[in-house]
């Protein structure tokens, strides 16, 4: 459902835009330029129109996917599957970042970037030298660290966005069950704040962790 | 134990110390905005970046909580 949102909304943003801006593109360009001044204070000039893109479509995704959770039908719409050797009564529609599937393939494609633009950026033989360093034997156990530390980050990005959506999930479904009248809309509320809290802190720790890669001295 | 009693443990004993931490963070920082009040922006985004890692610990020990309930 968020896909369809993005792709209806780029494809009406390149076809209609026109030189005295309408409301839409008024919008849509504060939003762009905003981003892209932020990114740039992050990193230097050279790097952000590669990474901008990334980031900016990271943050919109995550964010469309988390609150695409909180629609009425979402979650509560069932019907009947074949699921675990029986029939189950589940969900039509989920949120679309409350499934651990799909935090862990973005978050093994944000690292994935990281690594090249690594690459490209201080070169093969740099990048190497930060893992696999046979100099002393505390630069060596440094190295295997550093790689651990990757493969920890990736897990980090997954759980981090995997447990507050689901964890908002749960609790808005124990709310909905309890007290249905009036009491979720705090919840609700807060799960709107969380959910754009978590998209512009994973698209912040990716454009930081490029920062920090990319200047290994 | 059982595993409902064992998971609610897991959740408070694990978010104890997020909690702690993100108090911290979180003082230090109004601290610094005080002494500095035009660098606002700058402190709010390398405070949000801190507290983004000390939740994910919390966000961890909420993982193994839910898996004990429900596996």
């Amino acid at each position: 459902m968020a896909m369809a949102l993005i792709l209806v909304v780029g494809l009406i943003i390149k076809f209609r835009s026109q030189i005295v801006p309408l409301p839409l593109q008024n919008l849509v360009e504060t939003f762009v330029e905003n981003g892209y001044q932020f990114i740039e204070s992050i990193l230097d000039d050279r790097l952000t129109p590669k990474v901008f893109p990334i980031a900016i479509s990271l943050f919109i995704f995550i964010a469309l996917g988390n609150l695409g959770g909180l629609l009425p039908g979402v979650g509560s719409i069932m019907i009947d599957t074949l699921s675990h050797g029986g029939q189950k009564e589940l969900p039509l529609f989920r949120a679309l970042t409350a499934d651990l599937n799909l935090t862990f393939a973005l978050a093994i494609i944000a690292i994935a970037v990281n690594q090249y633009f690594t690459i490209k950026l201080i070169g093969w033989k740099k990048y190497l030298h930060k893992y696999f360093n046979f100099s002393s034997p505390i630069n060596f156990f440094v190295g295997v660290l550093e790689i651990i530390s990757e493969l920890s980050k990736i897990l980090s990005f997954s759980f981090r966005l995997f447990g507050n959506i689901f964890a908002g999930e749960v609790l808005l479904t124990v709310m909905y069950y309890l007290i249905p009248l009036g009491v979720p809309i705090p919840f609700l509320i807060m799960e709107i704040f969380v959910g754009l809290i978590q998209a512009f802190v994973f698209a912040l720790l990716f454009v930081v962790f490029i920062k920090v890669a990319t200047t290994e001295e | 134990m059982e595993p409902q009693v064992m998971s609610g443990l897991t959740m408070a004993i694990g978010g104890l110390g997020p909690a702690i931490a993100i108090g911290l963070i979180v003082s230090k920082a109004m601290e610094a905005i005080g002494r500095n009040p035009e660098a606002v922006s700058k402190i709010q985004t390398n405070m949000i970046l801190g507290v983004a890692f000390a939740e994910a610990i919390a966000i961890y020990s909420l993982v193994v909580a839910l898996i004990l309930k429900f596996v």
